[in-house]
């Protein structure tokens, strides 16, 4: 029996880069920090499908630990983010990216 | 069944989920509503992980990113009070520039994946090998050859902890 996977790989490739495009598009367009973070996860996701789909291609496990460190780092990111937003907020009563701009030259 | 024609199916109906689910959580305007597509769109990207061997992998997405990682932002989202925040662009043109350059993105991505894909036809294996991705299989793994990175993730999450408790905190 024949493994079908490698005619479906560029399926999940695809996917995966199309799910990135939609993040990179909430990361620029969308003006909410909250958003901009779950753009963040989105991209950070569509790169964790690419290597399980390339771990299923090789037969090799690696790729799912990498996904699985991904993970973790995704967390942290996550728990310093927010408390970053909200140390803005109490500050500027605003989560707004463009009201933070006192630093603008 | 045809393996192919399955293979088919399965990667359109979920990835149909995963994708309207995506833009759905870029277009709501409220963003509650944007993090429940979000939890949504996680879940399907499990479903993704069960389908290529990775059960590990997916239980721990949906435990880490749908459970803890999304209860975290509903709650920063509620505490914030933060549901609508006027949609105003200080700069009118953006939104058309940068879906140009993601189009112009996804094109060099799309141009890279047909560039590379004739050796990976070429690569094809033969025989159905099973792809364990057990939890026995990954701790193995975890525990021998990636005993340093995963150590080095501890420390990183003991560093994110204080961060977030040093910088939340009230310096009065």
């Amino acid at each position: 029996m024949n493994d079908v996977f490698p005619q479906v790989l560029p399926l999940y490739l695809g996917l995966s880069a199309v799910l990135f495009s939609i993040g990179v598009i909430g990361v620029l367009v969308r003006r909410n920090a909250i958003i901009i973070f779950m753009s963040v996860e989105l991209m950070l996701n569509s790169a964790n499908l690419a290597f399980v789909a390339f771990a299923r291609y090789l037969h090799q496990l690696d790729g799912q630990i990498i996904v699985f460190f991904v993970m973790t780092v995704a967390a942290a990111e996550v728990a310093v983010g927010l408390a970053l937003i909200v140390a803005i907020f109490k500050t500027k009563k605003s989560i707004n990216v463009d009201d933070i701009s006192t630093m603008k030259g | 069944m045809d393996p192919l024609i399955e293979q088919y199916v399965m990667f359109g109906v979920v990835g149909a989920v995963a994708l309207v689910t995506a833009i759905a959580m870029l277009t709501s305007r409220s963003a509650i509503y944007s993090a429940l597509f979000l939890v949504l769109n996680l879940c399907s990207i499990a479903v993704f992980f069960l389908i290529l061997g990775g059960p590990f992998i997916a239980v721990v997405q949906v435990s880490v990113y749908a459970g803890a990682i999304m209860v975290l932002f509903l709650f920063v989202i509620m505490l914030l009070g933060a549901e609508h925040t006027p949609g105003e662009q200080h700069l009118p043109w953006q939104p058309a520039v940068a879906i140009l350059l993601v189009i112009a993105l996804l094109g060099m991505t799309g141009f890279a994946l047909w560039r590379t894909m004739p050796t990976w036809a070429a690569t094809t294996s033969t025989a159905l090998v099973e792809l364990p991705g057990s939890p026995e299989a990954i701790g193995k793994l975890l525990f021998s050859s990636y005993l340093f990175p995963f150590e080095v993730t501890s420390v990183l999450l003991l560093v994110a902890m204080v961060g977030a408790v040093v910088m939340t905190r009230d310096t009065k």
